[in-house]
């Protein structure tokens, strides 16, 4: 699936997109897979509370199912207007 | 509904009046966020979204509007890419056949923009830059509807 990177946490994982292979089941799943393989999703991640995710381009949850998903973001909260 | 992201300034006055009009229209009421440079320190806003997703949050964000109010048209305009201060970044105007409607979705529409509208704002600044944090308030402001 593509995952994709906004603002500060673009800038701390160091790419703004990327394709990756997960077995994971949810995206707390992907995210404890992405952390545990380098530091700087584990920097990036290491608060969620501070996060918000999208799910195929609908703002979602940590507790989300990856089944069928083909684009998983990861942002800090939205600062429009 | 009318909804344009785009990186180029608009000028809101034209905006408006290209917006203004229409049968039953007896009220149209718009807002336009403007850079702000409070201290004289900002050199430059840069807003970062999110493509396709944005669009999507906006549509939906409008289209509840327009289920809740009974409004003739909604517009809304909103700029990424670098901006300087005192530049519009975005606007939103509703018509409507009578005001509260008109106030209260315009009111409705910011709020939701603020906190699920897929935009990230950078402050540029002499000394360096910095994410604007979101503010609890913006939040919460939600919960009002």
């Amino acid at each position: 699936m593509n995952v994709m990177y906004f603002a500060w946490v673009r800038e701390r994982i160091g790419v703004p997109f990327e394709a990756v292979e997960t077995a994971a089941a949810t995206v707390a799943g992907l995210v404890a897979e992405l952390s545990a393989r380098d530091d700087r999703y584990a920097i990036a991640f290491a608060d969620i509370t501070a996060l918000r995710v999208a799910v195929d381009q609908e703002l979602s949850d940590f507790d989300a199912p990856l089944a069928g998903v083909r684009e998983i973001a990861f942002f800090p909260p939205m600062t429009g207007g | 509904m009318r909804v344009r992201i785009q990186d180029a300034p608009f000028d809101a006055g034209a905006e408006l009046n290209a917006f203004s009009g229409g049968n039953g229209v007896g009220a149209i009421v718009s807002f336009t966020g403007v850079v702000r440079d409070t201290d004289s320190t900002l050199a430059a806003m840069e807003i970062e979204h999110y493509p396709g997703m944005t669009e999507r949050a906006i549509s939906g964000i409008v289209d509840d509007a327009m289920a809740r109010w009974a409004l003739i048209d909604v517009l809304v305009i909103h700029r990424y890419g670098r901006l300087v201060t005192g530049a519009p970044i975005m606007m939103v105007a509703t018509k409507s056949a009578h005001r509260a409607a008109a106030f209260a979705a315009a009111d409705f529409l910011m709020d939701y923009l603020k906190s699920r509208a897929p935009f990230w704002k950078k402050e540029i600044t002499a000394d360096g830059s910095a994410w604007v944090a979101a503010k609890e308030a913006d939040e919460d402001a939600l919960s009002r509807w």
